[in-house]
């Protein structure tokens, strides 16, 4: 391992504009002669639009335009749309409503916009909005998603009878109820996984200009997919041809996930620099980030565990009603389905496994994809039903769980995952060694002579990433493919540019991706700039999400490199006056087999350009190679998560006593910013767990719409995280990578409300377990004490 | 239009604001100090912490006009040249940094821990004196190793940040 390449726990590169306050973000651009974007938004969940008066907002001072959706229905813009088609039980199609990017006639959430002002300055068109006058004819809402089926509920979309989006199921039915049928002991979970809003620190942004010469748009946004958001407001928004749509990323301020999605701003924004043939820049302020970006979970599930009289588990059954809010999101009906049920066999080798999921609307903000998508929710499900089987059986939750892990691989469960490569148990064992396990006992009695409450709780997951191969996703209704793609360019002096259709947006990439280029190429990684982010410099890319970025990005640079590598043994064989068979490369050096002589990675990257050493029918000039990469399998990173809590039954407070993670992500790149993204996803579990919750009155008013009523993870809220790794080499990729994004964020909920519920001895525990439940829980705990 | 008067990393500025300018209006728009970034509306975040007369404000909470006279460092005033302040380095050395969205105001608000509670700074500590900034990446876990580097680092000479306001 060299001090820069695969493997070193290099700084990273891009830190030092983010530290110097030198960085470049959307809302950081300014373009020469810009209006400022203003949403009137609506303060009701469910109306009807009878009028909007715009004249006195037009009226007021710096108002350049206020902009209607009938007026952008007149310009024939399209509506936005979700891209992963989902088929009924009975056939039937998923039921996708009408979403237009200002409402014309219906608001379906508090937020939905209806009106756009633009102004020279942002307070002209706040301050302009506000004398938009909306008549609304308010009617009755539905905000939870179990309620929302129920006869007379108020319908949110024609298209949707009953607000049913799709009633979709996985696996063999009549199996798996006579696994049950025939099951020695079943447990049985009400589980509510909670809603959370996903709050990346930069708030969404957009700034549109329109290049009247070539009538020509550019959209700079906070985007994790600048090419996919080019082709949806292209290709079926409608906006302008690829060719004459530009999407620049630039830097972008945390993503996990909301930021994957096409949103009604960044089309409009778009629409209006067109019509008023200025540039448009709309930054949202965090009260709209609550209102308007995509929410994560909101999952009602009935989950059952069947186990035989070893403990075997036998079957496992599941109904789940999934809350997609008031309009289907860009990927939102694949989360609750082909992301979530394929993962309910967790670690383990179930043989009988059924799942029905019923997505609904509700007139509340549209649910997409949030860090783990899905797969958060799977493991929740199935973690929590294998450790209260346990404390039911009375069988120690570590053991239940190794008697039933898979042990043999590869492994395919009966919900389509056919998983690659791990090793359960091995992680297992390594974080109950951490955490001390054997001894645990000790430390609750200590607890206990303190008057506190002590739980441990487990969470051994699994995660399916990559999120590919296309043409398996694209049976399963994607309407994209899920490749990357990548390309290296090979400057004359020898300095190297990767083009890449990942996007980084914290993740660290111009440091990772450089270290692979170091360790294939052997020239330092100051040499080696990573490009992202831009659909005029990156010719296509499916952008970063599902912990995709080393396995199938990195895959696609690898893949190039081994062209550029070959190339550019042919151009040191005719420097060299030897046969490119005969070339040996390592360490930037090309050798002749079994001589001395040998080149420099500088001479031959100079040949290959002045071209001097060989004929153009010999050789083409020049060293530049792309290549598109898709996987053949998801991949399986997996786990365990240990976490050890004190509770306070006078207070309710839960405090993370110790925390412990063993992950198998593979083969790791650069193990400084693995352990980062596991410390920043288990903080985002914790934060579900113990703290965060979105939550809508019933007349669909968000009552938690600001850092002042959600609870954000604080540093003191969180202790640090003891983080180690096991690993088996991923085999559906070169480079044995399996992906560590969103690992910490899908393991933790589950480990720390099992630890919980062991503290407090009994499992009615809901999400988020803040002071006043846990005390509720504590209390009971205590009073049965008291009684014995 | 009143004008304001502000020094600002070491440099003075007269500026004409409207009367409900905030402090990181004029730092961003006005002065193009795009460093100093703005994550919410109610005084939460803390990703627009800067120092005015040596002591950490949340500028989207300070009108400009209150910055009058004042002397401002941001987070672009707080390398000395070409050489970073010593808790920047620590930011990066321990990788206390992801999307990097926070960080200004982490660093600016962590060299002003160390301004009042001195170098000597134990985990807990730095967690209750970082309730004002929150950062969706990291978990903390790493910010909070930088901070307490960052600070036994300024003890060791990194003054710089003391020399610049």
């Amino acid at each position: 391992m060299s001090a820069t390449g695969i493997g070193a726990a290099v700084r990273r590169k891009e830190d030092q504009r983010f530290i110097t306050g030198t960085a470049n973000y959307t809302s950081d651009i300014s373009r020469p002669g810009e209006v400022r974007a203003w949403f009137v938004r609506s303060p009701h969940a469910h109306a009807t639009i009878k009028k909007i008066d715009t004249k006195a907002a037009e009226k007021m001072p710096g108002v350049v335009a206020v902009l209607t959706g009938a007026d952008l229905a007149n310009d024939k813009i399209g509506g936005l749309i979700c891209g992963w088609a989902i088929t009924s039980k009975d056939g039937s199609p998923m039921k996708m409503g009408a979403h237009p990017a200002i409402a014309a006639d219906k608001v379906r959430c508090v937020g939905d916009q209806v009106a756009v002002v633009l102004a020279e300055t942002l307070n002209q068109a706040r301050d302009a909005a506000e004398k938009v006058k909306v008549d609304y004819a308010v009617l009755p809402s539905v905000v939870d998603p179990a309620k929302a089926t129920a006869k007379g509920a108020p319908q949110i979309h024609d298209v949707a009878p009953n607000n049913q989006i799709y009633d979709w199921h996985i696996g063999d039915k009549n199996a798996t109820d006579a696994a049950f049928a025939s099951a020695k002991h079943v447990t049985k979970l009400e589980i509510v996984n909670n809603r959370l809003v996903p709050n990346a620190i930069e708030p969404r942004a957009a700034i549109a200009e329109y290049d009247q010469g070539n009538d020509a748009l550019t959209l700079w946004n906070t985007s994790q997919n600048p090419h996919v958001a080019r082709l949806v407001i292209s290709a079926f928004i409608g906006m302008a041809p690829e060719h004459k749509l530009r999407v620049i990323a630039p830097d972008v301020g945390g993503g996990f996930g909301s930021k994957i999605f096409i949103y009604p701003e960044e089309v409009v924004a778009l629409w209006a620099a067109r019509r008023v043939k200025r540039p448009v820049k709309w930054v949202s302020d965090r009260s709209e980030a609550f209102l308007t970006d995509a929410h994560g979970r909101d999952h009602v599930t009935h989950a059952e565990l069947a186990l035989d009289a070893d403990g075997k588990i036998t079957g496992l059954r599941v109904r789940t009603i999934a809350n997609l809010g008031a309009y289907m999101s860009t990927f939102s009906s694949s989360v609750p389905t082909y992301l979530y049920a394929t993962l309910l066999s967790g670690q383990y080798a179930i043989p009988n496994i059924y799942a029905e999921v019923e997505a609904v609307y509700t007139n509340t903000a549209p649910v997409d994809a949030y860090r783990g998508a899905g797969r958060p929710e799977a493991t929740f499900v199935v973690e929590r039903l294998v450790e209260v089987a346990a404390r039911e059986l009375g069988i120690d939750p570590a053991e239940l769980r190794r008697k039933n892990f898979v042990k043999s691989f590869p492994h395919q469960t009966p919900v389509i995952m056919a998983y690659d490569a791990g090793d359960y148990d091995a992680s297992l064992t390594k974080a109950m060694e951490m955490v001390d396990y054997r001894n645990f006992g000790k430390r609750k009695a200590e607890s206990e002579r303190k008057g506190k409450l002590r739980g441990i709780g487990f969470s051994t997951y699994i995660e399916a990433c990559g999120i590919a191969p296309s043409q398996a996703v694209g049976s399963l209704g994607a309407g994209v493919g899920l490749w990357e793609s990548a390309e290296v360019r090979v400057n004359p002096t020898g300095s190297v540019e990767i083009l890449t259709g990942s996007h980084s947006h914290g993740q660290g990439h111009e440091t990772t991706f450089a270290q692979l280029v170091s360790e294939r190429l052997g020239v330092p990684i100051e040499t080696v700039s990573v490009v992202h982010g831009d659909t005029d410099k990156v010719q296509f890319g499916m952008g970063t999400y599902g912990s995709r970025s080393g396995a199938v990005g990195m895959s696609a640079i690898s893949k190039a490199l081994d062209k550029i590598e070959d190339k550019a043994k042919k151009v040191a064989g005719y420097m060299m006056e030897a046969s490119a068979d005969d070339i040996e490369f390592k360490d930037g050096k090309f050798t002749v087999k079994g001589t001395d002589k040998s080149v420099g990675w500088g001479d031959v990257t100079l040949n290959a350009y002045v071209a001097h050493k060989f004929t153009g029918g010999q050789l083409e000039p020049g060293l530049k190679e792309g290549a598109f990469y898709d996987p053949t399998n998801f991949t399986f990173p997996a786990g365990c998560h240990i976490a050890e809590v004190e509770i306070d039954p006078e207070t309710g407070k839960t405090t993370i006593a110790n925390w412990v993670a063993v992950d198998d992500f593979g083969v790791i790149i650069n193990p400084m910013i693995v352990e980062g993204q596991v410390h920043g996803g288990i903080a985002q579990g914790v934060g579900q767990a113990l703290l965060e919750g979105a939550s809508y009155n019933a007349d669909g008013q968000l009552i938690t719409g600001s850092f002042m009523d959600y609870a954000m993870p604080r540093a003191g809220d969180l202790p640090s995280f003891k983080v180690d790794t096991t690993m088996t080499k991923c085999p559906s990729n070169p480079l044995g990578i399996k992906g560590c994004g969103e690992a910490g964020a899908i393991a933790s909920p589950a480990a720390l409300i099992n630890a919980i519920t062991n503290a407090v001895g009994h499992e009615n525990v809901p999400m988020p377990a803040t002071p006043g439940t846990v005390w509720k829980a504590a209390q009971r705990a205590v009073m049965k004490k008291a009684a014995e | 239009m009143p004008t304001v008067t502000v020094t600002v990393n070491g440099k003075s500025h007269a500026v004409d604001v409207a009367p409900e300018t905030l402090l990181v209006e004029l730092l961003r728009e006005k002065l193009r100090l795009t460093g100093t970034h703005v994550g919410c509306d109610t005084s939460q975040c803390g990703a627009c912490v800067v120092h005015v007369d040596g002591a950490a404000v949340k500028s989207c909470t300070m009108l400009a006009m209150s910055a009058d006279g004042a002397s401002v460092t941001t987070i672009e005033g707080l390398a000395n040249g070409g050489s970073l302040h010593p808790m920047q380095e620590a930011f990066r050395e321990h990788h206390g940094l992801q999307c990097g969205f926070c960080t200004p105001g982490m660093i600016m608000s962590a060299v002003d821990i160390v301004n009042r509670k001195g170098s000597e700074l134990d985990e807990q500590t730095i967690r209750e004196e970082l309730e004002g900034n929150i950062c969706r990446c990291t978990g903390y876990h790493n910010i909070v190793k930088a901070v307490g580097a960052g600070a036994k680092a300024m003890k060791g000479g990194g003054k710089s940040a003391r020399a610049a306001e």
